[in-house]
């Protein structure tokens, strides 16, 4: 697999994870921020939302536990978590939340615990496939850098082979000159 | 609190962002960057008023609306209340759009109400404000 096939691989997860709806415009935002100043922004960002986000679905977890839930707490937990989830454009996760959210309004328990199911299989989901995303983006580069090793030891290599060549050319010459005088000196005896 | 440099230090101005979300966070702090100003983040009303009092001259503060213990509005009437600080323009960003918070805003004195995600041309506008 060559640099470009892992672009190319890299485009076609992207594509396709707005084609399925995973992600929205925010995400393209994100990625129009990311510089030679913050080379892996859009990554630490994601990476940022993983892990509040993991927090904010254990919370909703424990308080749909309670024996009498509240409502309240449970409904700003999930407005916590849409607000990550719009932040990043992960677009399946927000739509799962903003159903919660109306499950928590209307304090519908049964509609809460049906949809928390389907919050979490979607955040799960979208983890899964942005780390194989994000895979594919730092496979690039480090094939970029293994390719540019590649050459720059080769290039060496010839200059090693080059020198020695060279070297062993002009002691040829040297010691083919050597002889030529013995010769000349031997001869004039 | 985390604070990034900013750029050439002429019309360098500080900026102070309160949100609750460490997402949001980083996406404002990477948003404001490339207006050359000095931003410090914080994660609540309570702590951009510490660091307030300790740190007055801020030109501008961006804070998210929902947040706990202190909400947004509330940050911003005691912001409006405080004679040291009642002359620093504040904005306030919401992830929903409620006409009658947003009128509630403006009419204790916020300066603007970004709706979020905040996008490069919300920040533009509020930073070309405050430059004036």
């Amino acid at each position: 697999m060559d640099y470009s096939d892992l672009r190319r691989q890299a485009a076609y997860m992207k594509k396709s994870l707005f084609d399925q709806g995973y992600l929205d415009e925010q995400f393209y935002q994100l990625e129009d921020l990311q510089d030679d100043v913050s080379p892996n922004f859009v990554e630490e960002v994601v990476t940022l939302f993983f892990k509040d986000s993991s927090r904010l679905l254990s919370n909703i977890e424990q308080a749909l536990e309670k024996n009498s839930p509240d409502f309240q707490k449970l409904d700003s937990l999930t407005h916590q978590l849409k607000g990550s989830t719009s932040s990043i454009g992960a677009l399946k996760v927000k739509n799962e939340c903003t159903l919660l959210r109306e499950y928590c309004n209307k304090e519908n328990l049964d509609g809460c615990f049906r949809t928390f199911q389907k919050v979490k299989r979607e955040h799960a989901i979208l983890r899964q496939k942005l780390e194989a995303y994000f895979q594919v983006m730092t496979c690039n580069i480090y094939l970029l850098f293994c390719v540019f090793c590649f050459i720059f030891f080769h290039i060496a290599d010839f200059w090693e082979a080059y020198f020695k060549s060279a070297a062993f050319i002009a002691l040829f010459f040297h010691d083919a000159f050597l002889v030529y005088l013995r010769g000349l000196v031997q001869n004039n005896d | 609190m985390a604070a990034a440099g900013g750029g050439d230090g002429e019309r360098e101005m500080h900026v102070l962002a309160v949100d609750d979300s460490s997402v949001d966070r980083a996406v404002i702090a990477r948003l404001l960057r490339n207006f050359k100003h000095r931003v410090t983040t914080v994660e609540s009303g309570v702590r951009a008023l510490e660091m307030l009092g300790l740190e007055p001259n801020v030109n501008m503060i961006i804070t998210d609306y929902w947040m706990p213990e202190m909400t947004g509005f509330e940050l911003l009437k005691r912001i409006k209340e405080s004679k040291d600080l009642k002359k620093i323009p504040v904005v306030i960003m919401s992830s929903e759009n409620v006409p009658t918070r947003i009128t509630m805003c403006m009419k204790e004195g916020a300066e603007d109400f970004l709706l979020k995600p905040v996008k490069q041309s919300d920040v533009s506008r509020v930073c070309s404000r405050m430059m004036r």
